[in-house]
């Protein structure tokens, strides 16, 4: 029962999605599922292992830096330029990771907004970023060599597949054994290490894949802005994706989703207030936090279980 | 010597100047960050945002009602000190029974509305604040020029430094102070108002940071961004350091802008960063931190 109802809605909202830029603007959309892939990648971690990254900026921008400067400058194919963007995400999550898990909690992240600002000041002195300009006009031809992607209708279906494959792959993790442990470090850390985890190695091995999801999140969109720039890599991206991950909901699969679509679209909507964005983006912050914890798919689900236990 | 290094002395010493003067800057809010966090286990994201506010307030007494440097330096602390009793009184204090992770959001939420408020009300460009007839001009040391006001900023902070450092390990109310970090409970049971002294903890840990501000207005332009850079800095002093102890901190902030200072004379390329890469040396040799306690 549970199932096939779950099913249900699973091909709802694929409808949902298949049909979505029929109606609505095809870049936004595509915007906001980069956004959901980001959300997701971060939430993974602060999520299912408990930890604070707020310097995801740094995989998501770096990402987008490299996938925008080997597409443009030095030619390569889409498919290409995404996975070099993924591995070098890969890399310094790899690198960063190793040095943040050695602090817990608070430390954990300042130390990863610190390093995460590094990364900012050397694409601010590189060369290939651009500087304040960035690097604009991304090419956006062919995909594979044979699908024009060079039309937003059409790309929006390859964004499309990559979101999809992107929360497949955290839908595994989650559910997988490696999952649960990472789940049981959350819960409760000295009990893990005494039950005879390697506790760094788990918190390492999530740390990389979402930083790598992170990558995957910041390349893909560099194609559908082609632009990549400063704001990629700036610390407020980083407290834009825990602010997307709270209102959506902490530790759900949904959440990030949810709650990158609503900050997209508040953000669209309030392009023409200017500085006043921020203020409200700083609101919401601490709204959610003295209130509203679970975020909307933490409390829908919240309010499904009791009416279910409620009712007999 | 100097000339076998190829580096004029002039911006050898103006540098390591430079480098104190950050130095100091961050070692008054490394400070008030250990200070907050050892009372109210939050870490302060919003210590730079009052920062600027602080330079704020100083030049607005100064363009709006003509009250200068010197009351300032006194008013714009305990203005923003009652600010931050009206944040802890009215917000942080609904946090406490919840992980530490939450009231770094909230005040990083709080960051985010002053920051725009103030960018918002003055764009991002810096307002000029004139520095105070007394401390104007300079003096030759013989193998550097000294602006008075730049050598006042470092003594000024020491100073402040240093009553901290005695307030909290020689005096009854610091000892109250620590003994409440260590036990609140027991503490409230000898029938010591806990709850006010975290007020007055947060009160003064900003006020720091405003105090900091002020002395920052007349060498930096006040501007509402001055904070959001310097905040994340702080954080990699703070980790470099560990929050055990007072006089760590002071080292460390101390330290590290001496270190800023020596690599933009040598390497200017690397100044932005060099805090970071030291910071994350710091964590691979000694992860708890140069004057940290593991916990």
């Amino acid at each position: 029962m549970m199932q096939t109802r779950n099913l249900a809605i699973l091909v709802a909202l694929l409808a949902l999605a298949i049909l979505a830029p029929f109606v609505v603007y095809p870049v936004f959309l595509m915007k906001a599922l980069c956004f959901a892939i980001f959300a997701c990648a971060f939430n993974l971690l602060i999520g299912y292992v408990g930890l604070l990254s707020f310097g995801h900026a740094a995989y998501f921008g770096g990402s987008a830096y490299i996938a925008a400067h080997v597409a443009k400058v030095w030619g390569w194919p889409i498919e290409l330029a995404i996975l070099s963007g993924v591995a070098v995400a890969a890399i310094l999550g790899l690198m960063f990771g190793a040095l943040a898990i050695r602090r817990q909690g608070i430390y954990f992240a300042m130390v990863t907004l610190a390093l995460a600002q590094m990364v900012f000041f050397l694409a601010v002195q590189a060369k290939f970023t651009g500087g304040e300009d960035g690097i604009q006009a991304v090419p956006r031809k062919v995909l594979f060599g044979f699908i024009d992607i060079s039309n937003e209708f059409t790309f929006y279906y390859v964004v499309l597949v990559i979101f999809l494959a992107a929360f497949a792959l955290i839908y595994r993790i989650v559910h997988s054994p490696f999952g649960q442990v990472l789940k049981a470090i959350r819960e409760n850390e000295p009990r893990t290490i005494s039950l005879g985890y390697r506790v760094n190695h788990y918190k390492l091995l999530a740390f990389v894949l979402s930083a790598s999801l992170a990558g995957l999140a910041g390349s893909t969109k560099v194609f559908v802005t082609q632009l990549a720039s400063l704001t990629d890599v700036q610390w407020q991206m980083s407290g834009e994706v825990v602010l997307m991950t709270l209102v959506g909901g902490l530790g759900t699969l949904f959440g990030p989703v949810v709650g990158a679509f609503v900050v997209i679209t508040m953000q669209n909507y309030l392009s023409g207030f200017g500085e006043w964005v921020l203020v409200i983006q700083g609101v919401i912050f601490v709204i959610v936090v003295l209130s509203f914890r679970r975020g909307i798919v933490g409390e829908i689900a919240a309010w499904w279980k009791a009416r279910r236990n409620g009712a007999p | 010597m100097f000339e076998l290094l190829g580096i004029a002395p002039q911006a050898l010493f103006g540098q390591l100047l430079l480098g104190l003067i950050n130095g100091s800057f961050y070692a008054i809010l490394s400070l008030g960050l250990a200070v907050i966090f050892g009372m109210l286990n939050v870490i302060n994201f919003a210590h730079g945002a009052l920062y600027m506010i602080g330079a704020f307030v100083a030049w607005m007494l100064l363009q709006y009602l003509g009250i200068g440097y010197w009351a300032s330096l006194i008013l714009s602390p305990i203005i923003v000190g009652l600010l931050g009793a009206l944040i802890e009184r009215t917000l942080l204090r609904r946090l406490y029974h919840l992980d530490h992770l939450y009231g770094l959001l909230l005040t990083f939420g709080l960051a985010l509305i002053f920051e725009g408020l103030f960018r918002r009300e003055f764009g991002s460009s810096g307002q000029p604040y004139t520095i105070p007839d007394l401390l104007t001009g300079g003096k030759n040391l013989g193998f550097m020029f000294l602006p008075i006001y730049r050598g006042w900023v470092i003594v000024a902070s020491l100073i402040v430094c240093l009553a901290t450092w005695f307030v909290i390990e020689r005096t009854k109310l610091g000892s109250y102070l620590r003994a409440a970090t260590e036990n609140p409970t027991l503490v409230s049971a000898f029938g010591i108002n806990v709850p006010r002294m975290i007020l007055l903890t947060y009160a003064f840990g900003v006020g720091l940071a405003a105090f900091a501000g002020v002395l920052a207005a007349p060498i930096y332009q006040v501007s509402p961004l001055m904070g959001s850079n310097l905040i994340i800095v702080v954080f990699a002093v703070v980790v470099i350091g560990g929050m055990g102890s007072i006089i760590g901190s002071v080292v460390t902030g101390f330290g590290l802008g001496i270190i800023e200072g020596l690599t933009k004379v040598f390497y200017p390329e690397a100044s932005t960063t060099v805090i970071f890469l030291v910071m994350a040396i710091v964590l691979l040799i000694r992860p708890a931190g140069l004057f940290g306690r593991t916990r």
